[in-house]
């Protein structure tokens, strides 16, 4: 027998690999070095539980448990004056670990530094939101839903933001080919039409090069123009020369004869 | 009654000017190719300035309404995503005929650069096109030039005729 394997999800493979091109590490640096950062990171671990932190490109690092984001976030707000929520995402790790990592991009303008917290959850585990705490986290949960599937609890709206409500999967997984999966393509056929004028429509041409001289339902040769459809197989298409809408027919609008031109010498 | 004879089949015998109706009708409708206000990405600014002062859309009597119920023509300037598909199919559908289509760009023609999951590749899988212009973006002078080709295509038709479908349903 031949070796079973899964077929339900044939369309769901990681189309990520570090073949081509692996990310350059960065030098990390201990936060002791810095005396701010340092202050930060001993008040955050009285408080919190802190499995890792550094200092990144001068930012500092901190990863924390993913249940505490909110009052992390909070304290952080409150307590170290990073008043601001720069920017929110996720990012896929589901092939290399099984779920995503969420990082939370903090300015203080007091102080004039920047922190990075982050947190790893599994694929399927949901994460509190923080819009209670940062009113910018509204639209950038939502896109993180959208984009990664990423389901956030307690959201005043949780919809999609950017893609249409009925959207299939999440486009930004490393799983989601660029191209868009079965459903994707037919998208906008299924809609306007229906599915059963998928024969009508046909697949969609990806690849932009693509010309046959002989199909006259697509293309048209300049300079050698058939009706629409006609079958041109043979090779013998007519010569049809190009004309100018002032070569005739339209009252008004003549063609200049070179020779009936004037020069003047001087202006007038 | 005449007092006096007039020709009046004569050149500038009288004012009579012998015409066929289909001649009179196209030149009603070339002449007067209103597009609907309707632009979806980078085309639109170049769509805007035919429109301008400068290129002077109006002088080809083409002025742009806001609405499909008074448009003639649809310019789909610009990338068309997946999510507006249906918006656009809509409003070519409250245009009432006779209609025609401009595909500006290479983005409305074949999906452009936007070779991805989330863009229409080409305008005519949802509506059928007349005319397909090149360019990323087109300069006015194409988008002047497209106009005067539809011009002439449509001085070409025959009212009587039902109008024959063109790509799609």
């Amino acid at each position: 027998m031949r070796k079973y394997t899964p077929k339900h999800d044939v369309q769901h493979k990681s189309y990520f690999n570090d073949r081509f091109y692996v990310t350059p590490q960065t030098p990390k640096k201990n936060p002791n070095e810095d005396e701010v950062y340092s202050k930060d990171v001993e008040a955050l671990e009285n408080k919190f539980e802190i499995s890792k932190s550094y200092i990144e490109i001068d930012e500092l690092v901190v990863y924390i448990n993913a249940q505490d984001n909110v009052s992390v976030l909070t304290f952080l707000r409150d307590e170290l004056e990073y008043e601001m929520l720069m920017e929110m995402s996720a990012i896929d790790y589901i092939a290399q670990r099984g779920g995503f990592e969420i990082f939370y991009e903090m300015l203080s303008l007091t102080k004039r530094k920047r922190l990075r917290v982050k947190t790893f959850i599994r694929q399927k585990q949901t994460i509190e939101s923080v819009y209670d705490v940062f009113k910018m986290a509204n639209w950038a949960e939502r896109e993180m839903y959208d984009m990664y599937g990423v389901k956030i609890l307690n959201h005043p709206n949780m919809k999609r933001i950017l893609m249409p409500d009925d959207w299939y999967d999440y486009p930004l997984r490393k799983t989601y080919p660029l191209i868009g999966d079965e459903t994707a393509q037919w998208y906008e056929v299924d809609k306007v039409f229906g599915k059963e004028y998928r024969d009508v429509i046909g697949p969609e041409i990806r690849d932009c090069a693509n010309i046959d001289r002989y199909d006259t339902e697509r293309f048209s040769r300049l300079g050698h123009e058939v009706p629409y459809g006609t079958d041109i197989s043979d090779g013998k298409e007519p010569d049809t020369p190009i004309s100018y809408q002032e070569e005739g027919g339209v009252p008004l609008y003549r063609k200049l004869k070179p020779e009936d031109s004037v020069t003047i010498k001087e202006k007038r | 009654m005449a007092q006096h004879k007039v020709n009046y089949l004569q050149d500038g015998g009288a004012p009579i000017a012998l015409t066929t109706v289909d001649k009179l009708v196209n030149w009603g409708r070339s002449n007067s190719l209103w597009p609907l206000t309707y632009g979806l990405a980078c085309c639109a600014i170049e769509m805007m300035a035919t429109g301008a002062s400068r290129y002077d859309f109006d002088r080809f009597g083409t002025i742009f309404r806001a609405s499909p119920r008074q448009a003639d023509v649809i310019v789909v300037a610009g990338t068309l995503t997946k999510k507006h598909a249906e918006f656009m199919r809509r409003l070519y559908d409250q245009m009432p005929d006779p209609k025609w289509v401009i595909s500006m760009g290479s983005c409305a023609n074949t999906g452009g650069m936007f070779n991805t999951y989330a863009t229409v590749q080409g305008v005519d899988r949802i509506i059928p096109v007349d005319i397909y212009l090149p360019g990323c973006a087109p300069r006015p002078e194409t988008l002047q030039y497209a106009l005067m080709t539809l011009q002439k295509k449509i001085r070409r038709e025959s009212i009587f005729r039902s109008i024959k479908k063109k790509r799609l349903v």
